[in-house]
């Protein structure tokens, strides 16, 4: 089966502005990633602010282009932004974003703005676009009343399901949803959540889910890339990722998320903070902050490998199974 | 008598009612999380309790802190208050701190005010404060301004200002929320330590159930402007009472668990303007008799330790069986 998506040796770079004294710095975003995606397939994305997972959402959706490397969709290179082509793509596309406040137009109702992208490609017009935002609406659980709410009348799970009902509205088979549920109450985002794998079971959507609560990742994804400064540390099947971690990132990221009646034992609580993209450390970017790093990983940058059925990026991982986790 | 007590306090804007009568001690030392969805009301309570409501706000009912009435005091006690014994952070360090004025200033603002600390003194104290908080190399960075800081140092620094007024009670208003997961960790921990080295009571408001789990000894669940569960930790999470406790325990997707269908609570909070006529969760629950649609329960105490406003609380025969239903 061809994947889906094809991406291979991406890299994003932005040059910092020009200091007054000096030369402007270079941020690798995204520093060297391929993955494939299948069809019908959710892919976790996880990570840290600043460790790509938001660039490489962009560049997977043709948003952006790549500095270096090549996404493929549907085996065909990801056409130039702005390109006729490239625009026939967006109907098929779609990002859903994270602050629903902020990607809603707040002087539009809410069925005009489901209704903008019917309009923009050319879908539906009249009684016939009135109708499919009627059916988008209650796809994603809004009240018929609601259509002629404004953003700011309606509360945060009301407005992501609005941006998510536009995203649907082109009939896309390709999401990539950017933090879909952070901003949402825990009820409302197992709402939210549910209506995606809905989506993905009845629809064969593929998504990229990108986020970082690992919970809801555990729950919605098929596989999971772990991200780091740029780079997937290790990426394996949802099951695999969280039931037996294995990157020495990976292990701490998933013992930080607290349970319920467990404390704060047990944790591994990492020293120092996110790493800058700006100052990347040398050899393996997460050295500084890793209990088990030594002189070679901060000399030699490991490539991922292989290891009991998924893919990690360690020159320690014999040592990264300590028996005390 | 506890150190705080909150009296049956009501809080309206413009006439609608957000709070609807708030019974709630704290002891000194305790550490107690109030857990709800947003416009629950849970950070409403601590800003009329501290009086930092906006003017249309209208406030009723008693929040005492040592026997002293902190509701219509005149501004000069509420002033000796506020981050001197009751000291507030919040989820977004970056807008809470000042972006053009240096971290150490911001800090020792609070050491002028509150400790009549000035000069060489304050500088020392906010250099302690930063180091307690860890905030590595302090020294260097007391000049820097809040951009220079990454977001959990942004939350650090708002940790120390609040504590350099040595409070006796700290609101942590969804400290961890914006932050990075590994961070997050960083950050309760620290506020963990703080409170058994300085004693403080805390109110840890958040809707993170984990979180509140690990960092508090007492929960109280807040649904639409009331509370409609409190217990210590313990027994809230092994046997919740209310229907909606039990049904947020539910929904949150658990890292064991696998791919299980999650079971969200249908509905949404209901709107404050159109409240329903008896429990507001009602139209939200499964047990809810017409009772329930026409009368609201009181928080009444349980025989088994407690307090839940329901008056068909959750079974814990039921519990069991709902906890081993096969997902759907």
């Amino acid at each position: 089966m061809s994947p889906l998506l094809d991406v291979r040796g991406l890299v994003q770079r932005y040059a910092t502005a020009k200091p007054l004294f000096g030369k402007a710095n270079d941020i690798r975003a995204v520093d060297g990633i391929d993955l494939t995606l299948h069809e019908g397939e959710i892919l976790g994305i996880v990570g840290e602010s600043g460790s790509g997972k938001s660039t490489l959402g962009r560049m997977l959706l043709g948003l952006e282009r790549p500095w270096q490397g090549e996404v493929r969709y549907r085996g065909q290179p990801m056409p130039a932004p702005g390109s006729a082509d490239w625009r026939k793509l967006r109907a098929d596309m779609q990002l859903v974003y994270q602050d629903p406040l902020a990607a809603l137009d707040r002087r539009m109702t809410i069925s005009r703005q489901i209704s903008e992208p019917l309009e923009i490609h050319g879908l539906a017009k009249g009684e016939d676009a009135r109708d499919r935002v009627a059916a988008l609406m209650a796809r994603v659980g809004l009240r018929a009343d609601q259509a002629d709410r404004y953003p700011h009348e309606l509360s945060g799970g009301q407005r992501q399901r609005v941006v998510i009902a536009r995203a649907l509205a082109s009939r896309p088979r390709f999401l990539v949803c950017d933090e879909p549920v952070s901003a949402l109450d825990v009820s409302i985002q197992a709402q939210v959540v549910n209506l995606l794998r809905e989506l993905q079971e009845r629809e064969r959507l593929t998504m990229v889910f990108i986020s970082h609560d690992l919970k809801v990742v555990r729950n919605i994804c098929d596989r999971v890339a772990v991200m780091y400064l740029g780079r997937v540390v290790e990426i394996a099947s949802s099951d695999r990722i969280f039931s037996d971690p294995r990157h020495p990132y990976t292990r701490a990221l998933v013992s930080s998320v607290p349970k319920p009646g467990q404390g704060l034992d047990g944790r591994i609580i990492l020293k120092g903070e996110p790493p800058n993209p700006a100052s990347r450390p040398s050899g393996c970017a997460f050295h500084p902050r890793c209990r088990h790093s030594d002189a070679g990983c901060a000399a030699t940058r490991p490539e991922l490998a292989e290891h009991d059925g998924r893919l990690a990026a360690c020159l320690k991982l014999g040592h990264a199974r300590p028996v005390a986790a | 008598m506890s150190f705080v007590s909150i009296r049956d306090l009501t809080v309206a804007f413009d006439g609608v009612p957000v709070l609807h009568g708030i019974d709630l001690d704290i002891d000194r030392g305790e550490a107690i999380g109030l857990v709800g969805e947003s416009g629950c009301g849970k950070s409403v309570t601590w800003l009329a309790a501290l009086g930092l409501l906006p003017g249309k706000a209208r406030v009723q009912g008693s929040v005492r802190l040592d026997g002293q009435e902190l509701i219509g005091a005149p501004r000069t006690t509420l002033e000796g208050v506020r981050g001197a014994r009751i000291a507030m952070i919040f989820q977004d360090p970056s807008s809470s701190l000042n972006p053009v004025q240096r971290v150490g200033r911001q800090i020792g603002e609070g050491l002028r005010l509150h400790r009549g600390l000035r000069g060489a003194q304050a500088r020392t104290e906010v250099l302690r404060l930063m180091d307690m908080v860890g905030i590595p190399d302090a020294k260097r960075r007391i000049d820097l301004y809040p951009h220079e800081f990454s977001g959990g140092q942004c939350q650090r620094i708002m940790i120390a200002m609040a504590l350099a007024g040595q409070p006796d009670l700290l609101i942590a208003d969804e400290p961890t929320t914006a932050l990075d997961a590994t961070i997050q960790a960083q950050i309760l921990d620290l506020l963990a330590g703080l409170r058994r080295q300085t004693g403080m009571a805390m109110v840890f408001i958040s809707h993170d159930l984990g979180a509140v789990s690990a960092v508090c000894d007492r929960a109280a669940v807040m649904y639409a402007g009331r509370i409609v569960e409190a217990n210590d930790i313990d027994s809230l999470f092994a046997a919740p009472a209310h229907p909606y406790t039990h049904g947020l325990f539910r929904a949150i997707p658990d890292l064991e668990a696998g791919r299980a269908r999650l079971r969200p609570i249908e509905g949404t909070v209901p709107d404050p303007r159109a409240l329903p006529a008896g429990c507001a969760f009602a139209p939200r629950c499964d047990a809810a008799s017409s009772l329930c649609n026409s009368y609201a329960p009181d928080l009444k105490d349980q025989r088994s330790g407690g307090a839940v406003a329901c008056f068909h609380p959750v079974q814990s025969s039921l519990r069991h069986m709902t906890q081993q239903e096969v997902p759907a």
